[in-house]
């Protein structure tokens, strides 16, 4: 680099000149080319060269004392004129714009992978603390199931529905390069920085998903097997693509979300009865408040990148929907003992937590203000965890179970 | 005939320094630099890189990979430098080919995209800020802003505006990912070959 820079340093100046001008026709280029109308429009340019006179103020400061380094090159007498006129302000223009080109180098990175890095690079493509979620989820399905505990089923369960996980978020963020870069919660995914090809990125989903659902359908049951595989479909092949068509996509999510805790109690029991739906139900609703409070927050990143969400098309729905599944949190409870997967006190000591929860969806309805968006938020993050612990500890045991079962016979 | 592949390999290797220099360096043409680029031996002259801003950047002369630059200003992708290596395949040069027009491509789009998102921004809320009688600047000369729900009007009504434009993005988006994603895969397998076919020539 420092020799490419040596052996050009008698032109600088000339190139300077030259590009300087090139970006100024370019950028000026750009704004006639993106207006609606053909009228001239001085709205847009203003704010974005006002920006850069901002850094342009800030710089020349501490590169003026280097200018004079430059050797001016000889020039014919026809543009000297001319050129003498302009070299006085292009001065502080090419001192600004040789400290933004060594900025700018240094953030050019090489595209290839390292094997040390790839791990991390790796786990992140995998999105693998929403992966550790989904599985804990599942083991919670598969704990709160009415059969004796298995522990190889249970870390079967668990492997196999970790490497689906793995395999849809990778399979998700390879679909969505253009538009991760745009939002800022997503700008810094491995494939929008370029730390994996996507080619590697869909070779990793396939050898994750291929054993995961291999291991469940395998070793563990082909319900368990066929919920993973419809799962992964429907993460990668329906909610991805929603996301841009149709505010549905907000239900289609919270069915993908529903779907771990099934999928380990089918594990466990190796049929789909009403238990597992339940939890599932559990899992469901919580989506929502979820969801819809985290959506609150991005609506200008949605709507610049083309997504359609309720928070951006239908503000007031948003709140309801998110609402009315806190709610439905409390009536979910209380089936639990109705069903007999858990004792009458779930509902009572769970009643604190879910109505806290409603409290704060209904807050968020009301005010329908960013802070109450975020207390939402970070409240689902933590009544979630909570709420199926508690169903852990009141789960009803076999024994009672069994009495009651050997009863009618 | 193995021998000679072996000099070639080693010969392009060599001459990688000064090609991609040549090569890479292209933007001193596009900027009008007066100096013809010196002619290197083994060099490929293939299409100039995308330089999307003009950007000066140049790659080390001893890298063999493709780099990636800073976000870029206004479509907020990172703008890719291509590797042209000195025995290209026609396969490789498909997918180089296909890479660069997709990234010309999405530049456009999401430059533009954001560019009107934001000029639509400020008009809305200077139009807005006028209907209530308020200067752009308030009291402590900060710009004044409009709240969230005010707002939101903008980001529906620019989401419905745009959204048969995104319906065409996607379509072409998906359908361009994929075609990259299977020649990745085709010049893969293809170098593989390659390889194994040269190890057995040497056994």
């Amino acid at each position: 680099m420092h020799l490419c820079r040596l052996a050009n340093k008698g032109r600088i100046t000339f190139q300077q000149l030259n590009f300087l001008k090139r970006r100024y026709v370019t950028q000026y280029k750009k704004d006639l080319s993106q207006r609606a109308q053909p009228k001239p429009e001085l709205a847009a340019p203003p704010f974005l060269e006002r920006k850069r006179m901002g850094q342009e103020n800030t710089v020349v400061h501490e590169i003026r004392p280097v200018l004079p380094l430059h050797a001016p090159l000889p020039e014919t007498s026809d543009s000297a004129g001319l050129k003498a006129q302009k070299l006085a302000v292009i001065d502080e223009d090419s001192a600004m714009a040789v400290e933004a080109e060594s900025k700018e180098e240094k953030q050019w990175k090489e595209m290839k992978t390292e094997l040390g890095d790839l791990p991390g690079i790796l786990a992140r493509l995998s999105k693998i603390k929403l992966t550790a979620l989904v599985v804990s989820t599942t083991s919670a399905g598969f704990a709160m199931s009415p059969v004796p505990f298995d522990l190889t089923c249970f870390l079967l369960a668990s492997v196999g529905t970790g490497l689906a996980s793995c395999a849809a978020n990778s399979i998700n963020q390879y679909f969505e390069v253009p538009f991760d870069s745009n939002m800022n919660s997503t700008k810094s995914r491995p494939l929008v920085r370029g730390q994996i090809s996507p080619l590697l990125a869909v070779s990793f989903a396939a050898s994750c998903a291929v054993p995961g659902i291999a291991l469940l359908t395998l070793a563990v049951n082909p319900l368990t097997g066929a919920l993973g595989a419809f799962n992964i479909f429907l993460y990668t092949c329906c909610y991805t693509p929603m996301k841009r068509i149709s505010i549905i996509n907000t239900w289609v999510g919270a069915v993908v979300g529903a779907i771990p805790p099934i999928m380990g109690w089918t594990a466990a029991t190796g049929s789909l009865d009403a238990g597992a739906l339940l939890l599932g139900g559990i899992l469901y609703s919580w989506q929502f408040p979820h969801f819809n409070a985290l959506s609150w927050g991005l609506r200008e990143d949605y709507s610049r990148g083309g997504y359609c969400m309720m928070s951006v098309t239908h503000p007031t729905m948003c709140r309801r929907v998110a609402l009315r599944h806190c709610l439905a949190l409390i009536g979910l409870s209380t089936l639990a003992p109705v069903l007999n997967i858990t004792t009458w006190t779930f509902p009572v000591i769970s009643l604190p937590i879910n109505l806290y929860i409603s409290y704060l969806g209904f807050r968020f309805y009301r005010d329908a203000d960013r802070s109450r968006s975020r207390k939402l938020f970070f409240c689902s993050l933590w009544h979630l965890p909570l709420l199926l612990l508690l169903m852990l500890t009141c789960k009803k045991s076999l024994y009672e179970k069994n009495d009651r079962k050997e009863l009618p016979s | 005939l193995s021998r000679a592949r072996a000099r070639l390999q080693a010969a392009s290797r060599r001459c990688l320094a000064l090609s991609t220099r040549g090569r890479l360096c292209a933007e001193g043409a596009e900027r009008g630099n007066p100096q013809p680029e010196t002619p290197v031996r083994g060099e490929r002259r293939g299409a100039p890189p995308i330089a999307l801003e003009a950007s000066k950047f140049c790659p080390p002369a001893h890298s063999c990979s493709d780099w990636i630059g800073p976000p870029d200003r206004c479509s907020n992708l990172r703008p890719i430098i291509f590797y042209i290596p000195e025995n290209e395949s026609p396969l490789e040069q498909r997918l180089r080919e296909c890479r660069r027009e997709t990234q010309v491509w999405n530049q456009q789009f999401w430059a533009n995209q954001n560019v009107s998102f934001r000029k639509e921004k400020e008009e809305f809320i200077y139009a807005r800020l006028k209907t209530k009688g308020l200067d752009v600047r308030n009291e402590t000369g900060r710009k004044a802003t409009l709240n969230a729900e005010e707002m939101a009007h903008f980001y529906k009504d620019f989401l419905s505006k745009n959204f048969k434009k995104h319906m065409h993005y996607n379509r072409d988006w998906y359908k361009r990912n994929f075609t990259i994603t299977f020649l990745m895969g085709q010049v893969a397998l293809e170098r593989a070959w390659k390889r194994v076919g040269w190890k057995k020539e040497r056994n």
